[in-house]
């Protein structure tokens, strides 16, 4: 017996449209043969299962029929339209949640925000100092510039007209010709010259300023700016150890300062991870100057000093350079050294190499 | 006739798959179910689903043969529609004990065991179903969900007569229980 003759058996038997005669046949074909009568009950089984999903989706057809009856005379709620009458009934529903909410809300952030004007702001203002030397000037030269300057790049301003008002340190970060110094100094800033140990001034214009960070970089504009073969510092990614022994080199007079000291804490001012503190003897005029470990890593930027301590200075951290760098790599091109060449030479040959690269920068 | 009677008419037409007495068993059930669901964490579209889950679990209770009324239909649908409800939100992570209350319930648990089981058999099969290709699902489907007759099925689908179309109906046959088998032997 072929298979699909034996299957049309099982099916008539099943459905009991066999003659008596076919039956007792059958029933006796299965008695005596055990892999017939296995066959019959897996086939029974499978097309039990079979029947049984043509009758429930039957069953559910009626089912969604009766809903949409009564969908119609408006026993049972339409399907929800997924969006609005969603958030329509998530209103109605809570919305007294909501409102409690959003009241607590507002009085949290509204007492949060006048705690940390009334703390947080007077106190940063009060208690640190800017380290930017102002100098000296009069009304009358001040007014006379204004007539004459307009923006910081404008070329008809020669070097002699300018009187600065306030002078702080930079240092070269690419050799053709961006400095790095603190965003605060050059803040409202007109016209910004650097001048070299040896008084050569250039004019510069800041290509970055970002006074959360107070980190600024100045681009030399002018072509007369001698370019260095190399920087003989590195600036490190990384974090500086506690304790690192640090100078730094600045113009807090018209002559470069050395200044020495050591880090003394991995953050800032009020715990500003983006700054550290450090110990050395800084003065206006510092503001800008590069702070430098003994392997002639460029590990920060000095930026202020605490006004009722002293030795108690902050300076930013070298990872705020990277940061500025991605943000302005559309515009400018800048590539920092990464090979410090001073590292395990004499502190006094160090200086004499670094001089070259830190500047005076001055403006009005 | 009293109540038990009237019930017991409505469990056999919903066996035949009446749309009179399914209408019936909506009309007098659904709203109790819905403000249940809406109570406790739902939305009157979970209501919907679960209740036709439901009506589909009473369905194969009452097309199984074995099924006595030991009580009223309402606290039949009831009580697998809280159950129903109290997995869902279990599986949602939103349960909300104070849906235990003291609501009449009569016990489901096993029948909705072996309802999963059946939910997950017929699911197989429907995998089986779509996997086999055209013409053989249609032609399945036409027999032995739809009923048709071999003759009708054999015009239908263009065969010359209704023993080509039953050799042709075979051969699918075949297929298809070899497909469900290897799925159904591992665990689906």
């Amino acid at each position: 017996m072929d298979d699909t003759l034996l299957l049309d058996a099982i099916e008539r038997y099943k459905k009991g449209e066999m003659t008596p005669e076919e039956k007792t046949f059958f029933d006796e074909l299965r008695k005596n043969n055990p892999d017939i009568d296995q066959m019959a009950v897996e086939h029974t089984f499978f097309l039990n299962e079979l029947e049984r999903l043509g009758e429930r989706k039957l069953f559910k057809h009626t089912l969604d029929e009766v809903e949409n009856t009564l969908v119609n005379e408006g026993i049972i709620a339409k399907k929800q339209l997924k969006s609005k009458a969603k958030i329509v009934y998530l209103w109605n529903r809570y919305r007294r949640t909501i409102a409690v909410a959003a009241c607590i809300a507002a009085i949290v952030s509204i007492g949060t925000a006048v705690l940390v004007t009334i703390y947080s702001d007077k106190k940063k203002e009060n208690n640190i100092t800017w380290l930017k030397g102002q100098i000296e000037k009069t009304k009358e030269d001040v007014a006379q510039l204004k007539k004459q300057a307009t923006l910081p790049s404008a070329p008809f301003i020669t070097k002699k007209q300018f009187n600065p008002t306030f002078r702080a340190t930079g240092f070269l970060i690419d050799i053709s010709g961006y400095i790095a110094t603190s965003a605060h100094v050059i803040n409202n800033a007109n016209n910004l010259v650097i001048e070299n140990k040896k008084g050569e001034q250039f004019i510069a214009i800041p290509v970055y300023v970002n006074k959360n960070s107070d980190l600024a970089i100045l681009k030399v504009t002018d072509t007369s700016f001698k370019r260095n073969n190399i920087l003989p510092y590195s600036i490190p990614k990384n974090t500086a150890e506690l304790g690192e022994q640090i100078f730094t080199l600045g113009y807090p007079r018209e002559e470069v300062v050395y200044g020495e000291g050591y880090l003394s804490a991995k953050s800032g001012y009020s715990g500003d991870t983006t700054s550290y503190q450090i110990s050395i003897s800084v003065n206006p005029g510092n503001s800008g100057g590069p702070v430098i470990n003994k392997n002639g890593e460029v590990i920060g930027i000095i930026s202020s000093k605490e006004t009722n301590a002293d030795g108690v200075v902050f300076a930013i951290k070298s990872k705020n350079i990277y940061k500025a760098l991605e943000e302005i790599k559309t515009s400018e091109s800048i590539k920092l050294p990464s090979v410090a060449t001073i590292k395990g030479i004499d502190r006094v040959h160090q200086i004499k190499k670094i001089e070259d690269c830190v500047f005076m920068v001055k403006g009005n | 006739m009293n109540i038990l009677e009237q019930e017991q008419l409505l469990l056999q037409g919903l066996a035949a798959n009446d749309k009179k007495a399914v209408e019936t068993i909506y009309r007098e059930n659904y709203l109790t179910i819905q403000s249940f669901i809406v109570k406790n964490n739902g939305y009157p579209d979970d209501a919907r689903d679960i209740f036709q889950e439901a009506m589909i679990v009473l369905y194969e209770k009452v097309t199984s043969g074995s099924f006595e009324l030991t009580c009223q239909i309402k606290t039949y649908l009831y009580s697998v529609c809280r159950r129903l409800w109290l997995k869902r939100l279990q599986q949602m992570q939103r349960y909300n004990p104070s849906a235990e209350s003291i609501d009449e319930v009569v016990s489901v648990e096993e029948e909705l065991d072996a309802h999963e089981k059946r939910n997950a058999d017929l699911i197989v099969m429907e995998n089986a179903l779509n996997k086999i290709g055209e013409p053989c699902k249609s032609l399945l489907e036409a027999y032995y969900l739809q009923k048709k007759s071999m003759p009708e099925i054999a015009e239908f689908f263009g065969y010359t007569n209704a023993d080509n179309a039953k050799t042709q109906k075979y051969k699918c046959l075949v297929r298809l229980k070899k497909i469900f088998f290897a799925q159904y032997k591992n665990g689906g």
